[in-house]
């Protein structure tokens, strides 16, 4: 569905990811972890297209969309959940969804999956007409994913869900995410919290210095001495 | 991220809201002016006033309370019904549209000369309310668009001999497509630098205006340009211009606030509220942005040439960087992203200047004051607008 082929990007001088090829199939949720400032946000800026890769080739359900603006690849299919959550604040929960249809203005299924969402994330709908910047820090990231989800991609991109949240939050988030990918939206998954998000993928790539080290089944990964010493801390 | 945090309760809130701090503050900015003594009295009387005021506040706060109560028990008692909420605003607003119309017939020359200014004005700053208030882009040469719509009549009518409705088509058109070509190398800047690309285009257009001698006449200005014609007859009389006028600024606030509700509004709004997450949702940030700053240069252009239509005399000296703040405050006086703010910002900071000629030389002095007070007791502007978010 979406191959990545030796990507190369560039902060200024720094080469922040060098020579990224990954692969994920229709249907599938995909992890990405590694340390802090391994490339695992910047690779889903540069699928976004927010980010420009300066060498290598992104496609996406066959065509090419390494050269696409940001506004054209969320037309394509793909959503982009970005680190942080960055809700609108001073929009209401409900004016947040609406905009996050933006690309959608010509489908009239606005309102169905609205309620998609709201079925999803219940909490939001009791929220409905409350600012965005009010909501706690788990329903923002809800907010957040159901935003990208107005959308209707067929592929998420999931910077970081569980960033600062509580433990029975991130569960309730990562039982959401696997609904999500039971109605067929593919996910790719950048997270720090290595062992949750192996569990829940059916495979991991680990980055390392912008570079991937490597990859395989998620229960290979977790069970990988090399992944335990670094990155699950036993 | 956000900082929902009441800020009215830290120390630091408590101490520069004090009364005493505010009477200080002032008496400090007069010292220079007026030496000692009078710095003295006038901290004595701040002092007073605002800590009287403070009280007034508390007293209004509880005799509110205490009248509507009293109202209740009253309207339980009579069954009077008091006209509602809306049928009250509609007689507001007939009122005010009775007062704004009338005004040639009513007040003397002067005032309706500078109403007219008013007007101009207010479809300047809605423009830069478009760019700055909506899109959150910081123009700081906004007055550069405006010059350009000045000297486009100036120059179609008194070389080509052109008409105003003639003119105005291809000045507008002109000025717009400035815009256009101002954006397409500012935006791919942010923030400080952008206004600074910004300041600078303004200061060009200004030079190029007062430099370019066989074209422009330089500092000496364009004069005799003809006011507009309509069926006809010449608008020349004041109170001719006056209705003139008013027809743009309703036009004006009538189209932006159809386009702000739109589609497009929403992204601008998107846009000034979070960058990365609006292209992350599939707004084309690049095309909103240049929409909105070839939109805000469109109103610019019609005010500059409602401008010399009504000076019939254009020069440089009126296109300064001066003037780019001045609209930049009632923007900001008037609260960003505000229409109605807006029109009251633009119609305060031209009227207040006038009525403060009394004090002479203290006028631009407690003009600053007064928008120095503004911003520290209500930072969104007289009417904030809708999902605006502060930072800092």
């Amino acid at each position: 569905m979406l191959e990545l082929n030796d990507i190369r990007t560039f902060y200024g001088p720094i080469e922040a990811l060098k020579g990224i090829t990954l692969k994920i199939n229709q249907g599938e949720i995909v992890c990405l972890i590694g340390n802090n400032g391994a490339g695992k946000s910047t690779t889903l800026m540069a699928i976004s297209g927010i980010l420009k890769p300066k060498a290598g080739t992104i496609s996406f359900i066959g065509s090419d969309i390494s050269d696409m603006p940001p506004h054209s690849i969320v037309e394509m299919g793909i959503s982009h959940v970005p680190e942080g959550r960055r809700i609108f604040p001073k929009l209401t929960v409900k004016e947040n969804l609406e905009i996050g249809a933006y690309s959608r203005h010509r489908d009239h299924r606005l309102k169905a999956r609205m309620i998609k969402a709201y079925d999803l994330f219940p909490v939001l709908k009791e929220r409905e007409k409350q600012l965005g910047g009010t909501l706690s820090g788990g329903e923002q990231q809800m907010l957040a994913i159901s935003r990208a989800l107005m959308s209707d991609p067929k592929l998420l991109l999931l910077d970081e869900p569980s960033l600062g949240l509580a433990p029975i939050i991130v569960s309730r988030i990562f039982k959401a995410i696997q609904e999500i990918n039971k109605e067929g939206v593919t996910i790719l998954l950048v997270e720090q919290n290595a062992h949750a998000a192996l569990n829940l993928s059916s495979r991991g790539y680990v980055l390392e210095n912008g570079r991937i080290r490597m990859h395989g089944q998620g229960k290979d990964l977790l069970n990988s001495e090399e992944v335990k010493k670094a990155y699950l801390g036993e | 991220m956000n900082k929902a945090v009441s800020k009215t309760d830290s120390p630091i809130h408590r101490f520069t809201h004090s009364p005493f701090f505010i009477a200080l503050w002032l008496a400090l900015l007069f010292l220079p002016f007026k030496g000692l003594k009078a710095a003295g009295i006038l901290f004595i009387v701040l002092f007073a006033a605002v800590s009287m005021l403070n009280m007034f506040k508390k007293y209004v706060g509880t005799m509110k309370g205490v009248f509507s109560d009293f109202k209740q028990y009253l309207l339980g008692r009579s069954r009077i019904k008091l006209p509602e909420s809306k049928t009250r605003s509609i007689a507001l607003t007939l009122l005010m549209s009775v007062v704004v119309m009338a005004l040639p017939f009513y007040g003397h020359d002067y005032l309706i000369d500078i109403a007219v200014l008013s007007g101009i004005y207010i479809i300047l700053a809605q423009g830069l309310n478009i760019v700055v208030g909506f899109t959150g882009l910081l123009n700081l040469g906004f007055v550069a668009f405006y010059a350009i719509g000045a000297y486009s009549y100036a120059l179609l009518n008194t070389k080509l001999g052109m008409g105003f409705w003639a003119s105005l088509p291809l000045s507008v058109m002109l000025v717009t497509l400035s815009g256009f070509i101002l954006a397409i190398p500012a935006l791919r800047l942010r923030g400080d630098y952008l206004a600074i690309v910004t300041l600078g285009f303004g200061e060009i257009v200004r030079l190029v205006l007062n430099n370019w001698d066989s074209f422009t006449k330089g500092p000496n200005g364009i004069g005799g340009i003809e006011p507009p014609n309509i069926f006809g007859m010449q608008i020349s009389k004041l109170g001719h211009f006056y209705y003139f006028i008013i027809i743009f600024v309703l036009l004006a606030v009538f189209i932006i606030r159809r386009v702000s509700a739109s589609r497009i509004g929403r992204a601008w709004i998107a846009i000034r509220e979070d960058e990365i997450a609006s292209s992350s949702i599939g707004i084309n940030t690049t095309a909103y942005k240049l929409y909105s700053f070839a939109f805000g240069a469109f109103w610019a252009g019609l005010a500059g040439v409602l401008f010399a239509a009504k000076m019939q005399f254009v020069s440089p000296e009126s296109f300064t960087f001066m003037e780019s703040v001045l609209v930049l405050c009632m923007v900001i006086l008037g609260g960003l992203g505000s229409i109605p703010g807006v029109v009251l910002g633009a119609i305060i900071l031209v009227m207040l200047p006038e009525m403060l000629r009394e004090v002479q030389l203290y006028r631009m002095l407690a003009l600053g004051s007064g928008l120095v007070m503004l911003m520290i007791f209500r930072p969104q502007g007289l009417m904030g607008g809708k999902g605006v978010s502060f930072r800092g």
